[in-house]
């Protein structure tokens, strides 16, 4: 490596450059061109541009808020897989409002293209296939910058060829390529993921920049021919009659589209049997991998070790795409070796006589404790670097694609001068996924789970154009339009609430036929139209009949109001608990506050806070091993701080 | 910062002349107007003016009738004029240990909460009132409080009741993983039939949670009263003292097996003091194998000891086992009885005093043991002297040198405090669940009530939730 620094050249003068071209690279890249950066985005293979390497879904269970939330803000995702989906259903609705969630399969290569055409056709972007091999960087003098604490500051990047590209933001989107190896039992290959080329050098230049590095480890299933699989013995599984687009900004009508099918079928005793006489050949289990693994996606052997007591495990038959008959096999990843995984894969009814195309195979790479970052996905000692997706320890197209759009967004603002855009965890899923990435201790891929979203309730996928788009607008992601759209949106809902609360129904003939009718219990006295909407039997379209002033609302926005006033008491309730949690979230800690000087500070809470560098008082307080006492303390002497 | 309004005890939890329980916060006055009636039965605390100080009677308010429970004097302080620069009142009353526990409890009913160590403190400082330069102290104050209170607190918790915590928590978790993990993989886990399931479940644990208010309102709930350990080398009398102060009262309480299998725990009440007698009789069967292990025991129940008594074989002389136990317990409130005082007597008052010195400057210290050691000869065969141990503890706690562990009725009341969030969480799953309303709506009060259920024996929510899902349900992809 050292021959070539020494030849090394400047070869362009930019604003940000965006190291890889995955999910989240292709956010970042887009918000800083957008917001007028010029940007080069580097990756190591064109053709592997949003290249989905596992399952060919978009969204699930809270992944499906993240890309509602990324649509809001202004992101690409959304807007993509609506052109791409090949199936989509709504999960969930038979639950509560909260987590109805979208997901949709995509035809896998379409996605990919469709990405590369938005990135090649936008301004100020110019895409570069080379494998960025250093991070120059520079002191900093933060002395006049009580906000950072950085002691570096980024100059630029060098290629494996030596060319130097000056910026003043370098934003980390490496994914799982940082000296990936891909394990399929015995063998072993130095690749990553679908055996493109691995980026061996750079974890070496981060290092010497004082980064703290890991090693984490996913997996993923076999994907079959499917002209060898015999459907007829699996269950259909179809898409939603009536789709709901993911992009608040596709028409509805344009997402109607002829959907394929997907399969389901079981594992077995003969099947577990299999995996369990080979288990010494796994990698895992025989200690070869050393990274650490998710819990949420296990492996086919994980799951037949830990859950020993069912007989039977899912396995979901998804396609990759219209124009090619490979099946991923959803339920099984695997790092067993070759022949064990033919063997296991047909003990399943309709695998019997199936042919691999790919292997299932687990994946090791260096990614970064993200401790390290500020909220802003900054690091805390680098000024002008900045990290997203599967380098930050999450797992996920969708939480890699939040995360590259924030580090975008803040890149741009920072170099612009701008306030940085910090999302809470009352506000989004994206602050809930960010504030847990940088504030607690993850020891395995982070996978966003609506359980993680404490004030879910408010959190919905159907109101993130509410909830975010004014910030969207305020960066400069998202148009005078669409910005005065959302908010001609939010009037509507808010007159139609005044409206329903204030009409009153009193006991006359006709409401009480009504409510006879629909099995409610009569009215002793006067009431208005929203508390009857309150009764679980009723909603606001079956009171059209007796609300004869109702004037036609968009659908969006009747469900807006069902929603709020339906649920009214439980909204209510949470909105008291943000409350709570703003105060705290609002009192700041400066950047350079000596913890050392707090001497009542537990010596445990101390050396945390030293760690972490928790940028508010709400922040500190979620870290593990910091008391509520020490909270306390933290509080007098931020007082003290101030006055003096 | 938190602006609700606080309520405490301010004065020390013993016998004396005058307690005052003082109340502060934006609902001070309205809260105390509730529960105070003037000399005539007029409820006006709200009108008086700051800094006035009034006659009148605290009441406690049933569904049939107002009955008073002390006669007070109470000071009215508006805000900012007052230490926390918040509306404050004080309640003067008798200073019975019982009667201001039970002001303190009608306050918190009207709507106070229990102040958390050092937050009056907190609030002064916060407030602008105390020096900045007192900003350090003020810390090492709400920092010593808190780690006391969090030790006291679990320490204090009865093994049988912290057990049953750690189930409710254990079947609540259970339930919130099981719904989140159906929320986050519905192909994989589906609720049917839960709903009923769960109805079941909050019944019982409504019923479990209304059982420990239950005993944290007759105090079942705590150990209460004056620890106090019996130590010495075997067959000094260990047992037979404890047999004597209990049989002589004939004021067994209960019997409790204690947390060690090897010790005996007594609760007695001697001339109205409660005493939590700990007796390390058990020590005695090891005596052949290693005496060391008696010693270490023994060591360890008596750093939680508000009260030693120390009993020693005087027809024997001291030995490095005596040498060893006093100096584990030289800085605790000590009572040595040199017993067998009806046999030949071979170690004196002076033996005693010569080997704390010569422990003193062992240690090269200039401090001497901090609490003077009273020393009093006594025979458990003959009885004698066992008044003047009686009166010797009656003395030590009338003069203050041991007191009540005050945080004990203070945790107690905090317990209930959480038991009742609990409840009200419940409360709030049942009403979800008779409404028919969605799994998510009602899973956010169930984790609320694992939270709360978690105060009482200082355990956090963290990653509690996402290791049980994991751990329990096998999650797909």
């Amino acid at each position: 490596m050292s021959e070539i620094f020494d030849k090394s050249y400047i070869q362009d003068k930019v604003d940000v450059c965006v190291v890889g071209a995955g999910h989240a690279g292709c956010e970042a890249a887009l918000a800083c061109a957008r917001l007028g950066l010029r940007t080069v985005i580097f990756t190591v293979s064109v053709d592997s541009i949003a290249l989905m390497p596992c399952n060919p879904n978009i969204g699930g269970t809270s992944k499906g808020h993240l890309v509602r939330e990324i649509d809001a803000l202004g992101g690409e995702m959304g807007n993509i897989i609506d052109k791409t989906f090949i199936q989509s259903k709504m999960l969930n609705k038979s639950k509560g409002p909260a987590v109805h969630s979208l997901r949709a399969q995509a035809d896998k290569a379409e996605y990919s293209r469709a990405m590369r055409k938005v990135l090649e056709n936008q301004e100020n972007l110019t895409i570069k296939q080379a494998e960025v091999c250093k991070i120059l960087t520079d002191n900093y003098d933060c002395y006049y910058n009580k906000e950072s604490a950085a002691t570096k500051k980024i100059t630029g990047v060098m290629t494996f060829t030596g060319a130097i590209y000056e910026c003043k933001a370098v934003i980390l989107c490496t994914g799982t390529y940082l000296k990936a190896r891909c394990l399929c039992g015995e063998a072993i290959t130095y690749t990553g993921p679908n055996g493109l080329q691995a980026a061996n050098y750079l974890t070496e230049s981060l290092e010497d920049l004082g980064i703290e590095m890991r090693r984490f480890k996913t997996g993923t299933p076999a994907r079959m021919d499917g002209n060898t699989i015999d459907y007829s013995k699996m269950e259909e599984q179809f898409g939603d009659e009536k789709v709901v687009p993911f992009s608040f900004l596709t028409d509805p009508a344009d997402v109607q589209i002829d959907q394929v099918s997907c399969w389901l079928t079981y594992t077995n005793e003969n099947t577990h049997d299999i995996i369990r006489a080979n288990l010494d050949r796994s990698p895992i289990y025989a200690g070869i991998i050393e990274g650490t693994g998710p819990r949420y996606c296990p492996s086919i052997e994980d799951k037949v070790v830990k859950f020993s007591d069912k007989d039977r495990h899912q396995v979901f038959i998804e396609p990759e795409g219209i124009h090619t008959n490979e099946m991923y096999v959803g339920g099984m990843s695997s790092s067993l070796p070759e022949d064990v995984q033919l063997a296991m894969y047909r003990t399943v009814p309709g695998l019997e006589h199936c042919k691999i195309v790919r292997n299932a195979y687990a994946i090791e790479y260096d990614c970064i404790n993200p401790r390290q970052l500020y909220p802003t996905l900054e690091f805390k000692d680098i000024k002008g670097l900045f990290s997203g997706g599967q380098f930050n320890g999450s797992s996920g197209y969708e939480e890699a694609a939040a995360q590259g759009l924030i580090a975008g967004i803040n890149a741009a603002l920072t170099i612009l001068g701008k306030q940085p855009v910090i999302l809470d965890r009352s506000q989004a899923y994206i602050g809930v996924l960010i504030d847990d990435l940088v504030t607690k201790e993850n020891f395995e891929p982070y996978r966003m789970m609506t359980s993680r979203a404490e004030y879910r309730l408010l959190l919905r996928q159907d109101n993130a154009d509410l909830r975010l788009r004014q910030i969207g607008y305020e960066v400069g992601l998202v148009s005078d339009e669409v910005y005065h759209k959302t908010l001609q949106k939010k009037k509507m809902i808010e007159e139609e609430i005044y409206r329903l609360k204030n009409t009153v129904i009193g006991a006359a003939k006709e409401n009480q036929d009504f409510l006879e009718k629909c099995g409610s219990s009569l009215l002793k006295t006067g009431t208005n139209l929203a508390e009857l909407m309150c009764r679980p039997e009723l909603t606001y379209k079956t009171l059209a009949e007796i609300d004869t002033k109702r004037i036609p609302l968009p659908e969006d926005v009747i469900e807006q109001v069902e929603i709020e006033v339906k649920y009214e008491g439980y909204i209510e309730r949470q909105m008291r608990q943000v409350e709570q949690y703003k105060k705290m979230e609002k009192k700041r800690i400066p950047a350079d506050l000596n913890y050392n000087d707090i001497s009542s500070l537990r010596l445990e809470a101390r050396q945390k806070l030293i760690d972490f560098k928790p940028v508010s008082v709400g922040q500190a307080s979620r870290i593990s091993g910091v008391s509520p006492a020490d909270i306390s303390v933290l509080l007098i002497y931020l007082e003290h701080y101030h006055k003096t | 910062m938190r602006t609700d309004t606080i309520a405490a005890i301010a004065t020390a939890m013993s016998d004396s002349g005058i307690g005052i329980i003082r109340v502060s916060g934006e609902d001070a006055l309205m809260i105390v107007d509730k529960i105070y009636r003037n000399s005539r039965n007029e409820r006006i605390l709200t009108k008086y003016a700051t800094h006035t100080i009034h006659y009148g009677f605290i009441i406690e308010e049933t569904e049939v009738s107002e009955n008073v429970i002390d006669e007070v004097m109470v000071t009215v302080m508006k805000a900012p004029r007052s230490y926390t620069a918040e509306d404050t009142v004080e309640i003067n009353c008798h200073g019975g240990i019982l009667m201001m526990r039970k002001i303190l409890a009608t306050v918190i009913c009207a709507g106070a909460r229990i102040a958390e160590p050092g937050e009056f403190t907190k609030r002064a400082f916060l407030n602008g009132r105390i020096d900045l330069s007192k900003a350090e102290a003020v810390m090492d104050i709400i920092h010593a409080k808190n780690e006391f209170a969090l030790q006291s607190s679990v320490k204090q918790l009865k093994g049988s009741l912290s057990d049953k915590i750690i189930n409710l928590r254990k079947d609540i978790l259970y339930e919130i993983a099981f719904i989140e993990s159906a929320l986050d993989d519905p192909e994989h886990i589906s609720l049917d039939g839960h709903h009923d399931r769960l109805s079941a479940k909050t019944d019982h644990i409504m019923k479990e949670l209304n059982g420990l208010l239950d005993s944290a309102d007759d105090g079942r709930m705590l150990r209460e009263g004056i620890n106090t350990v019996i130590v010495g080398k075997p067959n000094a009398g260990k047992s037979s003292l404890l047999n004597i102060l209990v049989g002589e009262e004939k004021a067994i309480v209960t019997d409790i097996a204690g947390t060690t299998r090897d010790t005996l725990e007594e609760i007695i009440s001697l001339g109205g003091i409660t005493l939590n007698i700990i007796d390390t009789a058990g020590i005695r069967r090891t005596e052949d194998i290693v005496e060391k292990i008696g010693v270490d025991r023994a060591k360890k129940i008596s750093e939680n000891a508000d009260l030693i008594l120390y009993v020693v074989d005087s027809s024997l002389p001291l030995d490095d086992n005596d040498y060893e136990i006093m100096n584990m317990i030289r800085h605790k409130n000590t009572i040595i009885l040199l017993n067998k005082s009806d046999l030949n007597e071979v170690v004196r008052e002076n033996d005693i005093y010569d080997m704390i010195k010569g422990i003193d400057r062992t240690l090269n210290t200039d401090k001497t043991a901090e609490n003077e050691k009273c020393i009093i000869r006594t025979s458990t065969k003959t009885d004698s002297g066992i008044e003047d141990l009686v009166n010797a503890i009656k003395d030590m706690f009338f003069h203050g040198r041991i007191t009540y562990n005050d945080q004990v009725y203070i945790t107690n009341m905090r317990h209930k405090e959480a038991i009742r969030d609990t409840l009200d969480s419940i409360v709030q799953v049942k009403k979800s669940l008779e409404l028919d309303m969605p799994e998510d709506f009602y899973s956010i009060d169930l984790m609320s009530a694992y939270a709360s259920l978690g105060r009482i024996i200082g355990e956090e929510v963290g990653e509690d939730l996402v290791n049980e899902i994991f751990s329990k349900f096998c999650m797909g992809k």
